[in-house]
């Protein structure tokens, strides 16, 4: 047997660093040449529609009217404007949201673990069907089902606290604030800040000396007290401007639009469904010795999910939980459907369609929800890290 | 016996009967006061659900089922004024669109290619789902080859799909018989007769046939618009189309963003974080109008292949990290193991790794796939009339505009939905807790 040629390496086709280079150098051509294509397509048939390229729309004048506007806004303001308006609206329902969302997603999930048959069993009928049909067909339900039937203005329904209710939304009283309101302004930060300290000091104390403070009681007292006290010294600086009927519709108040109303109820529900899930999984994830050790300690119930269960089933909770948020945000653009005027409704649907500027306006929208959800994993991260098992 | 029977008669000799256990520890009347009633708040929550229970379950059933309109042949059916008395919900309505909700506009005399695709769909279902099913890899064949280009074939018609119809089949059978030749010589005498096989030349021998029969003695299948689709068929098809197409790309971009190699990682990170951070909207938006610009003008794509396009790539980024959880979840020394038998990467990654990863994350492909489903909901914002747009499309009938037909049909959608998706659900479940069976000895 002849022993095969030293050729003092292997050759250069089966050096696996040698094979690594090609096939990225491989990737980047392919990239660069697909991504040249693109551009001269887009250049050539930018050409023949004759469409320019660029933001110079931005400044000029929209034309069109936007009914919930967080600023003044017109149809003389300008497409840079309503690209505000829609911003700032998503980022308002969003917030507002993931607010309730937690909320009653949290409620749901422990109702699930409930030892009540009839509330687990309930709890988990809502997940199911929540988790199981399109948000698109739910918010078209709430909008159109529920919030389109409502009464004419004339026969509007009438709320708690002089609030109206009819087709065309919610009408709440607006507060007015007279000479003085600052002062309760003022008394309600202070009984924040209060409550924040007496919270930290309380727990701080706990720590030291197990004495355990009511922190709920003593804040609520603070947060209503103080306010109350100062609108009382200043002698009732604040009147209310009630929603009334006036001709056809409502005059007065703030209104809160239908179209709102039906995305913050369907997003609020629909995530809510995933959170209890979250939740759930949470607190299941929980080892059992660890609430077996918290009764054994005489701790009651509450006190158990508050301080042994809860705060382990957070490190569990929290990753899904920033992907719940980062899906409501996004599953806002559904607004589009039920005609919120919201990022995508604005931009993506009324701009695009005046403009025509296909790729600059996508191409913003994307950056925008791009820079939200990077922005809100970031923060969830660095929290996940804050709340994660200190280990040695 | 003698003890008992000498014992005095104050000593009990018979043993008494078992008596029942008191109610309060066992029976309803215990399971009631320990499940529902057993403190305050709980009987306060109970009866909360009760009233809530009591409120809507019988409303809705009086709604939906008792004052139900089942038969009719227009509005008059389904209006109070016109019946005599209280109307519920329109299932005449529903009864006479359903069709419509099915093929969409999908001319009449050629349906039947629609249903020959439905037939294919399911056959594909129970091939890949149910693990008894035999001949796995020839389900891998049929469901992302055979299936996709004979759907596409038969669903749009015309001369020039049959044509590559017939050249993808006889290719087809060349490479299969190319495969088996390479089996022969590597010693496996009945290459050719195995029941594998025999299942593959029959598969492909009767798509050969019909394709055949098509072009030669049926002559041409006349081309339906993709304009005319609708209904379940284009949910159907932007469903399957994301799953066939988002599976292996997804493959791909977890092995990538896995990858030793620079640059290929930071590629697939690039790709799968910039789809993950926005809403589908946009990538829709972005297939209907951005994508007609990227390429050629004698290229711009249909308008139902756009959103497809769309869908495929969103769908990618999601199952790319379904499937990087299951490669994460297998551990080194099955890498190891497989690099000392001398394996190279792709047989490595072919043979060892991935078959065991995939089967994990099974339950997290479906579940991609259910919000995959819900999701072509989504195509309605770009004008195409998928199932949910052709019920809403309906409601502008003038012929059923009646005042319980909008809450009808939102039934009707919620039904079919439901049943999809909670059905996908209890199917992943049950392949988790298969999964799980090892470990819960």
């Amino acid at each position: 047997m002849q022993p095969a040629p030293e050729t003092g390496k292997a050759s250069l086709l089966y050096d696996p660093k040698i094979r690594g280079y090609v096939y990225q150098a491989l990737l980047i051509g392919i990239v660069i040449y697909f991504g040249y294509q693109m551009v001269s397509n887009v250049s050539e048939n930018l050409a023949r529609q004759r469409i320019p390229f660029g933001l110079d729309f931005w400044d000029s004048q929209a034309g069109f009217d936007i009914n919930q506007a967080l600023f003044p806004y017109t149809a003389q303001s300008s497409y840079g404007q309503a690209f505000w308006v829609g911003l700032l609206n998503t980022l308002l329902v969003a917030a507002i949201g993931i607010v309730l969302a937690t909320i009653l997603g949290f409620l749901v999930g422990i109702a699930r673990l409930s030892k009540n048959w009839i509330v687990a069993k309930a709890a988990m009928v809502y997940v199911e069907i929540i988790r199981n049909l399109p948000l698109l067909l739910q918010l078209l339900f709430w909008y159109k089902a529920v919030l389109e039937p409502l009464p004419r203005p004339r026969d509007s329904i009438s709320l708690v606290g002089g609030a109206l209710l009819n087709n065309r939304g919610l009408y709440v009283p607006e507060p007015v604030f007279g000479p003085g309101a600052g002062l309760i302004g003022a008394a309600f930060l202070l009984a924040v800040f209060g409550s924040i300290a007496f919270y930290m000091w309380a727990k701080q104390q706990q720590a030291a000396t197990g004495r355990i403070y009511p922190i709920g009681l003593v804040s609520l007292g603070a947060l209503v007290g103080l306010p109350l006290l100062a609108f009382l010294a200043t002698g009732g600086p604040i009147s209310f401007n009630y929603p009334a009927l006036g001709g056809l519709n409502v005059r007065g108040g703030i209104t809160v639009y239908p179209e709102f109303i039906a995305l913050l109820l369907g997003l609020t529900t629909y995530t809510a469904g995933f959170i209890a899930e979250v939740v759930r999984a949470g607190i299941l994830a929980v080892s059992k010795g660890q609430w077996e050790a918290a009764d054994s300690l005489g701790l009651p119930y509450g006190r158990t999910l508050n301080k042994v269960v809860i705060p382990q089933a957070l490190r569990v909770i929290i990753p899904p939980l920033t992907s719940n948020y980062l899906n409501l945000t996004k599953n806002s653009s559904l607004a589009v459907v039920i005609g919120y005027p919201d990022l995508a409704q604005v931009f993506l649907g009324t701009v695009l369609n005046q403009t025509g500027r296909a790729i600059e306006i996508v191409g913003v929208t994307m950056g925008v929800y791009l820079t939200i959800s990077l922005l809100t994993s970031a923060f969830m991260n660095y929290y996940n890290k804050r709340m994660a098992l200190v280990e040695r | 016996m003698n003890v008992i029977a000498s014992a005095p008669a104050y000593v009990q000799a018979t043993a008494l009967p078992q008596l029942p256990a008191p109610s309060s520890t066992k029976g309803p009347v215990h399971w009631v006061r320990h499940n529902l009633f057993s403190s305050p708040l709980n009987t306060i929550l109970t009866l909360l659900a009760f009233y809530v229970i009591a409120t809507t379950i019988p409303a809705l059933i009086k709604f939906y089922i008792v004052d139900a309109v089942w038969t009719g042949a227009n509005r008059d059916a389904c209006l109070s004024e016109k019946v005599g008395r209280p109307v519920g919900a329109c299932w005449a309505f529903v009864a006479d669109r359903y069709q419509y909700f099915i093929y969409g506009s999908y001319t009449q005399a050629e349906r039947w290619r629609v249903n020959l695709v439905f037939v294919g769909v399911a056959i594909s279902m129970v091939w890949l789902l149910w693990d008894k099913a035999p001949f796995k890899t020839l389900g891998m064949m049929f469901v992302f080859g055979v299936l996709p280009i004979s759907a596409w074939m038969l669903l749009y018609g015309g001369a020039r799909s049959e044509f590559w119809f017939l050249v993808v089949s006889a290719g087809l059978i060349a490479w299969s018989i190319w495969g088996d030749y390479g089996a022969l010589k590597m010693g496996e005498a009945n290459a050719f007769t195995r029941p594998e096989s025999l299942v593959r030349y029959g598969m492909l021998g009767a798509m050969l046939l019909f394709g055949l029969y098509v072009q030669f003695g049926a002559g041409e299948l006349p081309i339906v618009e993709t304009g005319l689709w609708g209904g379940v068929l284009v949910t159907m098809l932007i469903a399957s189309a994301g799953i066939v197409f988002s599976l292996p790309f997804g493959i791909a971009l977890a092995l990538g963003r896995r990858s030793k190699l620079p640059i290929i990682k930071m590629f697939s990170v690039i790709f799968i974080e910039f789809v993950r951070g926005v809403p589908l909207i946009t990538v829709l938006f972005m297939a209907n109008v951005m994508l007609p610009l990227f390429v050629p003008q004698e290229w711009s794509p249909d308008r139902l292949l756009r959103p497809l396009i769309g869908v495929a790539l969103f769908a990618s980024a999601y199952m790319a990290e379904v499937v990087r959880g299951g490669l994460q979840a297998i551990p080194k020394g099955q890498y190891e193991g497989a690099m000392s038998l001398g394996l190279g990467y792709g047989k490595m990654m072919r043979f060892i790794v991935l078959p065991q990863a995939l089967r994990i994350v099974i339950p997290g492909i479906v579940n991609t796939f259910i919000g995959l489903f819900k999701d072509t909901t989504l195509v309605t914002i770009i004008g195409l009339f998928d199932f949910m747009k052709t019920i809403e499309a309906s409601f502008a009938d003038p012929s059923w505009a009646t005042p319980t037909t909008r809450a009808t049909g939102y039934a009707f959608a919620a039904i079919f939905y439901f049943l999809c998706c909670w059905g996908m659900s209890r199917y992943s479940i049950s392949v988790e807790q298969k999964l799980a069976a090892g470990q819960k000895r």
